[in-house]
């Protein structure tokens, strides 16, 4: 294989993996806007939507379509009463011990997953077959097209919920000023609940794209979050188009790393970006700088 | 209180030309003026005039555009906040920003920092010197204290004290730093009249120590009544200059107040 | 300090020295050892999150790289104990610098970020560079602690040395926090511009703080290696960070007595968990969860209230009244 082909073939498996990144990196920025906070449950709803979907799919021998919705469903569901239990009838308001909550969270997901699925890692079938097709002389799985598809249908969906659907404007708004959001008489807490809901779903959809190619198991959730997170901040942290462009180049550099210097750096190679980005333009990709008032 | 040795007819602050931009709004539009010494200086100027904007570039919240601010003959535009407050420019907020989470004697003592010395090391052995220095800057903080009126709240968390008293202590902090030049920001929004007048005679007992201060106020009672000097902005721009007197009377100003 | 912080630290300094006496199982001893550690890292750990608004969720880095950088350079090359603990202290907080330089200029919290990343990225290169680190099956010889000839070779006997460590930890700090330094850390963590204007240089005392806090996490991770004198790993992994950042929350932020109580109980509940095996990760997670949720300032103040009988109100703001602005 020349060096060239070898590149496209890293790029394209970095853009299936990087488009996981970014449904997670959506995730995340839905929630920050929404409320300020950073979910560190997120990553947990990838794991969940993984487990669901076998336990649907595979276990329960419902068909792929329903299995799927099912899926979602659910991992919408726990992110809904997340906030609505957790989050809502916390004391404190700040940030800090509300962020810290969603850890909490997290580790209480995990706890009950590895006693519900057990510790050994698991995978789905590929949605359609493992025969790859080959791409300008490139091999790819027909699971990476069912990635992209699903991560760009996913994408244009949200966008035209947020930009043209009175909902989708009233959570735009709550993320713009919470506060004129509320005397405006947008039901706030209602597109919290929203936020939290979508991104739950949005997990569960992650989750079951890859686990496919990656395998999943009760554990893998503190990582896949770490990184939706780092895509985030590498986009620029809360903004929609700056998380798909994080999620897609952390994946890239990600698998460019580890095919050019070595598998077991992949992650030290994504993390090391995100430092790298902090000290250079911590506002990310996409970010704007903030001014200060008194 | 110590005497302020200065001589007269000197400057003390000046400003040359500063602008100040966000975005396309102009928040100063090259303001120049100059402050004597041991005054009460007052700038006014309707809601958005870039009274707050201006305290905050010479304070170096934020950084001028453009121009040069000279404090005692030294530019200070560019320095940090913290160095500013370290050449002698102290200043109270708007809205009172107190240390809540600390006693009124205590937000006084924060404030002395420019002013002393001991470091992490002394901070973590509490060596002779740095107990020596601490008893000083509690005692000088409850003298403050006592000339403010304060003393019998010392152990009191500031966030329990009145809205005038918070005022009063803001200033007081302010003072812990020794500055030459004091800035208050609205320093009687929000109090009554009889609150109101109390602060006007503190704020000349300030003065009659040999205290410089500007002061930003919407409050033309008082500041008609204890101003030497009156500069007014509108737009970010001096629209005029002089005595309380003369500026009641100028055209000019009534114009910018009633909008014509 | 006060009289008052005086007293308590000579009760528990009291209270700590008779432990030993009383309690005969070499296991439970060794757990407390663990937790006298824990609390030096919790302290250090808690002077950033509640002195200079900031949190780091890369402690176990901190930690480990003290451990690492101690067994690597007294067991591989031989260096004398004392000097190699000072020295990994040196580099830990070096490092600290680094990150903290670029990062706590910013607004908003960046370190959280840098640090997560940080941790990760030191946990893989214990992996990997297994000609160093012995790698994932870990590092083993390390030389056990010793003074001038006396080795501390049991849990026993190491007791006493890594409780004096812990306790001179706790002295330090609340000296520190009562003094004029501590004052200006307090007051950046609560308003920072107001704090600016009152004369203060918040980033070099933010950036002061990180690389203490980094520092003392580096002194309890030497003294871990040398006293379990094996290192892996899996004990400097992302959840220790976690663990630590939850203890400090369990006693509650700003207070250092908290920090004294969440590292003990934290470290002993573990252990009790483990009668419940699978179910100890869950029920970790409850009770932090709980916890936060209905005692968003620690338990520390809520069981102190117990034992006190009147109810004063807090005297000085710096203890016990976890330090956020509006």
């Amino acid at each position: 294989m020349t060096f060239g082909l070898q590149l496209f073939q890293f790029i394209l498996s970095g853009l299936t993996t990087g488009s996981t990144y970014a449904l997670i990196a959506i995730g995340f920025s839905l929630i920050h806007n929404a409320t300020g906070i950073v979910n560190f449950a997120q990553g947990e709803f990838v794991m969940l939507g993984g487990m669901f979907m076998i336990t649907f799919h595979s276990l329960l021998k419902l068909p792929m379509l329903p299995s799927f919705f099912l899926t979602v469903l659910s991992v919408a569901a726990i992110g809904l009463l997340l906030e609505f239990g957790p989050i809502r009838r916390a004391k404190s308001k700040e940030i800090l011990i509300l962020v810290m909550i969603t850890i909490g969270a997290s580790i209480s997901i995990k706890g009950l997953s590895m006693i519900l699925f057990g510790k050994n890692p698991m995978t789905l079938p590929p949605f359609s077959g493992e025969t790859p097709l080959i791409l300008f002389g490139a091999a790819i799985m027909p699971q990476s097209i069912w990635i992209f598809g699903i991560t760009v249908s996913i994408v244009l969906a949200l966008n035209y919920f947020l930009k043209k659907t009175t909902t989708g404007k009233a959570m735009r708004a709550v993320a713009a000023s919470r506060r004129s959001a509320m005397l405006t008489g947008i039901p706030v807490d209602r597109m919290i609940l929203l936020s939290f809901t979508f991104s739950g779903a949005l997990g569960a959809v992650a989750g079951m794209i890859i686990t496919p190619i990656t395998t999943t198991s009760y554990d893998v959730g503190a990582i896949l979050g770490l990184k939706g997170f780092s895509a985030a901040i590498l986009g620029g942290y809360g903004s929609m188009p700056g998380a798909v462009i994080g999620g897609l180049l952390l994946g890239v550099f990600e698998s460019l790393g580890a095919g050019l210097i070595s598998s077991e750096y992949k992650d030290a190679v994504a993390f090391l970006i995100l430092l790298t980005i902090l000290f250079l333009k911590p506002s990310g990709i996409m970010g704007k700088g903030r001014l200060r008032r008194v | 209180m110590p005497e302020k040795v200065f001589q007269q007819n000197q400057t003390i602050l000046e400003t040359r030309e500063i602008t100040m931009r966000f975005g396309g709004l102009e928040a100063l539009n090259a303001l120049s003026f100059s402050i004597a010494p041991h005054q009460i200086v007052s700038v006014i100027g309707p809601n958005g005039a870039g009274k707050t904007t201006l305290l905050n570039a010479i304070t170096g919240v934020y950084s001028p555009n453009s121009g040069e601010i000279l404090f005692r003959g030294m530019p200070i535009s560019g320095l940090k906040p913290f160095q500013i407050t370290a050449r002698g420019i102290n200043r109270t907020f708007q809205q009172v920003q107190l240390f809540s989470n600390m006693t009124v004697l205590e937000n006084v003592m924060v404030g002395m920092h420019p002013r002393t010395k001991s470091g992490f090391w002394d901070g973590l052995f509490h060596f002779a010197s740095e107990r020596r220095e601490e008893k000083k800057i509690r005692e000088k903080a409850e003298t403050l204290l006592d000339f403010f009126g304060l003393l019998p709240k010392a152990y009191w968390m500031s966030a329990h004290v009145s809205i005038a008293d918070q005022k009063r202590l803001e200033i007081a902090r302010a003072m812990a730093g020794e500055p030459e030049l004091l800035l208050l920001d609205e320093p009687v929004a929000g109090l009554n009249i009889r609150e109101t007048e109390a602060m006007g005679d503190l704020i000349i007992k300030l003065k009659q120590t040999g205290q410089t201060i500007i002061l930003v106020e919407h409050n033309m009672h008082l500041v008609m009544g204890i101003s030497d000097w009156v500069i007014v902005l509108h737009h970010g721009a001096k629209i005029g200059e002089g005595r309380p007197e003369e500026m009641q009377k100028d055209s000019r100003v009534v114009e910018a107040y009633l909008g014509t | 300090m006060g009289k008052k912080n005086k007293i308590y630290l000579l009760a528990y300094a009291l209270i700590i020295f008779l432990v030993p006496a009383i309690w005969k199982n070499n296991y439970h001893l060794m757990v407390l050892n663990i937790a006298a550690l824990n609390i030096v890292v919790v302290i250090g750990l808690n002077l950033l999150m509640g002195f200079a608004g900031q949190i780091s969720l890369g402690h176990a880095a901190f930690f480990g790289l003290g451990a690492y950088l101690s067994a690597i350079f007294t067991a591989t090359f031989g260096f004398p104990l004392w000097p190699t603990i000072i020295l990994a202290m040196v580099i830990t907080g070096m490092v600290a610098y680094a990150i903290g330089i670029p990062t706590l200029k910013l607004e908003g919290h960046y370190l959280v970020m840098a640090t997560l990343g940080f941790n990760i990225i030191i946990y893989i290169l214990m992996i990997q560079l297994d000609g160093v680190t012995g790698g994932p099956s870990g590092f083993p010889g390390i030389p056990r602690l010793q003074v001038g000839g006396f080795v501390f070779d049991s849990d026993r006997k190491i007791y006493y040395l890594l409780w004096t460590i812990s306790v001179g930890t706790l002295l330090l700090s609340l000296n520190l926090i009562h003094s004029r330094v501590g004052r200006a850390m307090a007051a950046l963590s609560h308003n920072e511009i107001a704090a600016r204007c009152a004369g203060i240089d918040t980033e070099n005392y933010k950036v002061k703080v990180f690389v203490i806090s980094a520092v003392l996490a580096s002194l309890a991770g030497s003294c871990y290696a040398h006293y379990i004198t094996f290192i892996s790993p899996g004990t400097f992994s992302f959840f220790y960070s976690i663990q630590v950042v939850t203890m400090v929350l369990i006693g509650g932020i700003g207070s250092l007595w908290g920090s004294v109580f969440g590292a003990i109980l934290l470290t002993i509940l573990p252990e009790i968990l483990h009668a419940v095996k699978e179910y100890n990760v869950l029920i970790y997670g409850i009770i932090l969860m709980v916890v936060l949720i209905f005692f968003p300032q620690g338990l520390f103040p809520v069981v102190a209230g117990i034992f006190r009988k009147r109810k004063d109100e807090a005297r000085s703001g710096m203890e016990l009244v976890p330090g956020k602005g509006p």
